[in-house]
């Protein structure tokens, strides 16, 4: 039996469609959900990972934050008085150089921003650092 | 608030702290953009200010928190940005009845370097801004419908053009035919507006520096503009700020693109005469 | 609003093999919260992008699942490393069922 070029790329690109499929095609809109919800209740031990952000926000519409845990391979960003406190989840890949990541978040109000990181050894890690969010001069 | 019928109040229920005489400095950072464009956000106050803000006039940049002023530092962190590149596209896209766009007429946005420094200026006996340019180019060449003044699209094309200006400074004409207009900006600055009775002149020139509740009060330049404010998440025009101001001291508000706010820009603009044009500006 | 959205991406043209490179993303995007509600007092319903992956050359770099609280215009920072010369693939999912994407070269010595 012989393949001539022309077939065997119909074959791949077909394999290849058939195996998206199940992840883009289907696939449910994952939401962040609550911390308890990623560590499955397991013990959330403290230190390796570090949030970046400001003391106080000028705007809580745009705060930027950043998070780094060394290690991690999943690290999920919460501010705990938002209406949803699930902020994002960061799923770091075999070609990241660091397990950091940047972002821009909404609060409403000053709260807490948390990140528990999953560890390569399945272990939990959090952190929490206070953000205070300012109200405009005039409001205007 | 928005029961206060009288104006006696002002002060305390804006919340100026007035505790200490000096005003609280703007801070000691310095701007580069894109670690290559300087920007001179602290230059020699013009000499029509008489002294009234002292002998420097600041950019809004150095009243805001760092966090805020890294988002100014790098093109790739400025959300402007992404405004400035749909400007480009529409730049080269045809509108209007006579199936031209601004590249049809125009080289580049590159040509327009300098002129946002010079903004507003009187062309043939009027007193123009850069929107009024871009609309009446729209009409005339392009048989195009007017653009919305502070519309995204408008706002994004007076970022893109006023880009290329970026770091040159602001010096616009005040003398001349100027006079009149000048004139006119200047009397509003100093009008006492609204519920609350303040001018422009109240809380950027009496109170820069100042706490305004939890803001650092700002010279109110606009060598920035349009900016980007982190509140609406988008481009804000001038006269979009003029009335935000003029509509908090609980006052009936000009129009944007009034001749009254065209008036104010110009007086406002040679406040800042001498301060880098740093359009697109990141703001809180 | 779908042809509004554009994004900009920043990445180093050049790179060495193994070399840290910083990547800076942006996309233009309401991040409609589902939490606001219009002037009759209706809900707005809730649009953003829920998803945003970075590859290259067909490795995951990153893959955040966004919530409404990413601010209007998500931006995101992070670090790559890239082993041999290639295509970095960006790409962001709308809840619209939008999918939106960006590509850059990397010539790795």
């Amino acid at each position: 039996m012989t393949f001539t070029r022309r077939k065997l790329m119909a074959l791949g690109a077909s394999a290849a469609a058939a195996a998206l499929l199940p992840i883009r095609a289907f696939a449910a809109v994952e939401e962040v959900g609550a911390i308890a919800d990623f560590t499955g209740g397991a013990a959330v031990g403290e230190g390796g990972i570090t949030i970046d952000a400001p003391e106080i926000a000028e705007n809580g519409n745009t705060v930027p934050i950043s998070v780094s845990a060394p290690g991690a391979v999943e690290v999920r960003l919460y501010a705990d008085g938002n209406p949803l406190p699930g902020v994002a989840t960061f799923r770091f890949g075999p070609l990241s150089a660091s397990q950091t990541a940047s972002t821009r978040i909404r609060l409403a109000g000053s709260q807490n921003v948390v990140a528990v990181a999953k560890m390569a050894d399945g272990s939990f890690m959090q952190a929490s650092v206070p953000v205070k969010v300012t109200i405009g001069g005039c409001g205007g | 608030m928005r029961r206060l019928t009288g104006g006696v109040l002002s002060a305390t229920v804006l919340g100026f702290a007035l505790s200490g005489a000096a005003h609280a400095q703007p801070d000691d950072d310095s701007l580069v953009v894109n670690d290559e464009t300087e920007i001179a956000t602290e230059v020699a106050a013009p000499a029509h200010l008489d002294g009234a803000l002292g002998g420097t006039i600041y950019s809004g940049w150095r009243f805001r928190t760092d966090e805020t002023q890294a988002l100014q530092m790098d093109d790739f962190d400025n959300p402007s940005m992404l405004f400035v590149d749909q400007a480009m596209d529409a730049f080269n896209t045809a509108d209007g009845s006579e199936g031209k766009s601004c590249a049809s007429c125009h080289e580049g946005p590159e040509e327009f370097k300098g002129l946002t420094a010079s903004m507003p200026k009187v062309i043939n006996g009027k007193l123009t801004t850069m929107e009024d340019l871009i609309n009446s180019h729209r009409a005339e060449k392009m048989g195009a419908e007017p653009l919305k003044w502070s519309g995204d699209e408008m706002q994004a094309m007076v970022a893109l053009i006023g880009l290329q200006s970026r770091g040159m400074p602001m010096d616009v004409a005040i003398d001349g035919e100027a006079a009149p207009y000048w004139e006119q900006g200047k009397e509003m600055y100093y009008t006492r507006y609204g519920q609350l009775e303040l001018s422009c002149a109240n809380c950027h020139e009496d109170n820069w520096g100042n706490m305004i509740r939890a803001d650092h009060l700002s010279q109110g330049q606009i060598n920035g503009f349009p900016t980007y404010r982190l509140k609406q998440a988008k481009l804000i025009s001038k006269h979009n700020r003029f009335r935000g101001c003029i509509r908090d001291t609980m006052a009936e508000t000009f129009a944007e693109g009034s001749d009254e706010f065209r008036a104010l820009e110009l007086y406002v603009a040679s406040r800042g005469n001498g301060l880098s044009v740093e359009t697109p500006a990141v703001r809180q | 609003m779908a042809n509004k959205v554009k994004p900009r991406v920043k990445v180093p043209s050049s790179a060495s093999a193994g070399e840290a490179i910083t990547i800076k993303t942006l996309i233009s995007h309401q991040m409609e919260s589902g939490q606001r509600k219009d002037s009759d007092g209706n809900v707005i319903p809730r649009s953003i992008i829920n998803r945003f992956t970075a590859e290259f050359n067909g490795q995951t770099v990153i893959d955040v699942v966004l919530a409404p609280a990413i601010s209007t215009n998500p931006y995101f920072e992070f670090e790559a490393v890239v082993p041999e010369s290639g295509d970095f693939t960006f790409t962001w999912y709308d809840d619209t069922g939008d999918v939106y994407t960006e590509t850059k070269s990397v010539e790795v010595s």
